[in-house]
Parts: C-alpha cells; sequence; structure tokens
C-alpha cells in the first residue's frame, strides 16, 4: 500500500549512486522485498515510470527478488526461514522453542543497478 | 550500443527512516517525553481511546495528541474540543507516519512541558507495521465488529506491537467476535504482549488499560 513512498526512495538512492558513478542511462534495478512486505511489484514499477520521467533512470526495469522472512529463536539464537502460513506456529528447528523474533523478511533493499 | 555494467548498491530502503526514528526515541527520553503510537483499522477507535486515557491521566501527566490523517483535521478538533493539547499532521497521500512527520508534528508541541504523547496514526493495519515512527511504545487497537481474524490476515502488526486494546465490547452480543480465539491467534504471534478489552462508550476496562500504561510511562520503555 506505500508503494509511492517507497517508490522515491528507491529513486533517491539509484539516482545518488548514478551521479557518483556518471551513468548516463540506468537499465535495471534489482531490489529485494522481504516476504512479509505487502508491496505489489507491479505498482513499484508504475509509480517508478512516473517519478524517474526525465531523469537516468528513466525507462529502467525494476527486477524484484523476494527475500524469505527468518526467525531468530530467542533461546539458542539459531536463524531459520519461516514461510507466512508458519507465522503464529513457527518453532525453533534446533531446540524446538516457540519463543523467536523476526531477523529479516521485513525491509526493503537496492541490492544494484544496471547500467549504460 | 555500449556494454551494461552492474553497480552494487545494497542500500536498505528504510534505513533513514529507522535512523531518524531511533534518535527521535532517545531525544525523547532525555526530555522526559514518552511517545505512545497508536495503530488500527479506520473506525476502531483510536481518538476515541486517546480521549478516555485523556480523562483518566490528565491529573498525573502533562499531556498531548499527535493526530496523523491522510487530508483532514477532524481528529484533532474533536480532541480540541474536549480540552486537550493537539496538533494535526496531514500526510498528503501517504498512508503511514513516518519519523519525520513525527518529528515535524512534535515540533509543534511545547515538549518541555510535556510528560505523556499520544500519536494517532494513519487508520490501515499494514502500512503503519512497517514504519518506525519513533515511539517508546507502539499499540494496535482492534474493535469487536472487525472480528476475531485480524491477527491471521495482518499478521506483521501482530508482531511488532507491545499491546493490543480491543474496543467496542459492549456490542459484543451482537457480533461472533470470540474473544478466547482472538487471544490465541495473538498469543501465537506475540506471546509476552498484553490483550486490553474495553469499550470507550461505556469506560469499561479502561482502568486497567491507563493502569499499564502508567506503569510502561514511569518505567520509561
Amino acid at each position: 500500500m506505500h508503494e509511492l513512498p517507497v517508490t522515491r526512495s528507491i529513486l533517491g538512492i539509484v539516482l545518488r549512486h548514478a551521479e557518483a558513478n556518471n551513468v548516463e542511462r540506468v537499465v535495471a534495478i534489482h531490489l529485494q522485498i522481504g516476504a512479509l512486505s505487502d508491496l505489489e511489484a507491479e505498482w513499484l514499477q508504475t509509480y517508478f515510470d512516473h517519478l524517474s520521467r526525465g531523469t537516468v533512470a528513466e525507462g529502467a526495469t525494476l527486477r524484484v527478488r523476494r527475500s524469505p522472512l527468518t526467525f531468530r529463536c530467542a533461546d539458542c539464537s539459531h536463524d531459520f526461514a519461516v514461510t507466512r502460513e508458519e507465522l503464529g506456529t513457527a518453532q525453533c528447528p534446533l531446540c524446538g522453542s516457540g519463543d523467536a523474533s523476526i531477523r529479516s523478511g521485513t525491509g526493503y533493499t537496492v541490492d544494484s543497478m544496471e547500467v549504460q | 550500443m555500449s556494454d551494461v555494467t552492474l553497480i552494487d548498491i545494497k542500500e536498505e530502503i528504510l534505513s533513514e527512516n529507522r535512523e531518524l526514528a531511533q534518535q527521535l526515541r532517545s531525544d525523547l527520553r532525555r526530555r522526559g517525553v514518552f511517545l505512545v503510537n497508536l495503530m488500527s483499522s479506520p473506525g476502531s477507535g483510536k481518538t476515541s481511546l486517546i480521549l478516555r486515557s485523556l480523562e483518566h491521566l490528565r491529573k498525573v501527566y502533562r499531556t498531548a495528541v499527535v493526530e496523523g490523517d491522510v487530508d483532514s483535521a477532524v481528529d484533532a478538533e474533536r480532541v480540541a474540543r474536549e480540552g486537550f493539547l493537539a496538533v494535526q499532521i496531514k500526510t498528503g497521500g501517504s498512508c503511514h507516519l513516518s519519523a519525520a512527520m513525527v518529528e515535524r508534528g512534535l515540533d509543534a508541541l511545547p515538549l518541555e512541558s510535556l510528560e505523556l504523547v499520544f500519536l494517532e496514526n494513519i487508520g490501515n493495519l499494514i502500512c503503519p507495521a512497517g514504519s518506525d515512527t519513533g515511539a517508546h511504545l507502539s499499540v494496535a487497537v482492534l474493535s469487536v465488529p472487525e472480528g476475531d481474524d485480524k491477527p491471521l490476515k495482518y499478521p506483521l502488526i501482530f508482531r511488532i506491537s507491545d499491546a493490543f486494546v480491543v474496543n467496542k465490547t459492549d456490542v459484543r452480543d451482537h457480533f461472533d467476535f470470540d474473544m478466547d480465539t482472538f487471544r490465541a491467534r495473538v498469543r501465537s504471534l506475540n506471546p509476552d504482549a498484553p490483550v486490553f478489552e474495553v469499550s470507550c462508550k461505556t469506560g469499561d476496562g479502561i482502568g486497567a488499560w491507563c493502569d499499564w500504561l502508567r506503569e510502561r510511562v514511569d518505567r520509561g520503555q
């Protein structure tokens, strides 16, 4: 739902790196989006196309990779992957503890960009 | 045509907000101001809960309210009409409050003479859960007519909240909301967070919620 402010941040990061590297044109942007975030890739692209008009990133394609949701066990510090459906019932595969906090899978990262 | 090269970036999009939120949180702590972030669906009773809580706590703390809304001042006007200090943040289309918006709202308040500030987030259960506001405490407000299945549909907000308030218990006989089922679903996502059952209409349960809140404010976390 908050694709617009997120897209604005993505564009800001991309343009900053483009300027620092004297980039003439950004072809593609690789993003990692956490499995637990509700961002829609299609909307990101729509907003991006609009916001990037007239910049070196105009026309760039957003390539989204969903990063897995992982928990860290509060008892033994083991990190383990959890599906959305398992959220409420997840147990540490090592020690069986049900006490764990989210370690990753809620954030968004700009990984890299392909440029000319 | 020139070759395509790959530039490594690895920058987290929300890191700027998180850093600002952490800074805001420690600034407020240093100044002795405790900030409570209230999140819910539209119409669950965030404003009503704030008003009820202020009636209860106004003799204990010097209080104020920061109201977030997409494009209206209805809530801040309502709070001000009841005689409480309130400022309105209009997000201009954004669906949640960022730490920068909260900071601007707080700037409009006489912070040096305040101890407890309620922050009313934008009404939805998705976006506010993803953005740290800088508050010391985040509370999700639910209500009986919404149903007991919200934890299944919006797990993130149930993971990141510190406490839950279920409002409108006065109409529970008219709805299928099963409190035991709801509590079990919350527990599976967030075992330590307390659940308060209240009616902002009758005042039922407000005392227990405010007692707990006082304990948190006095502890400063």
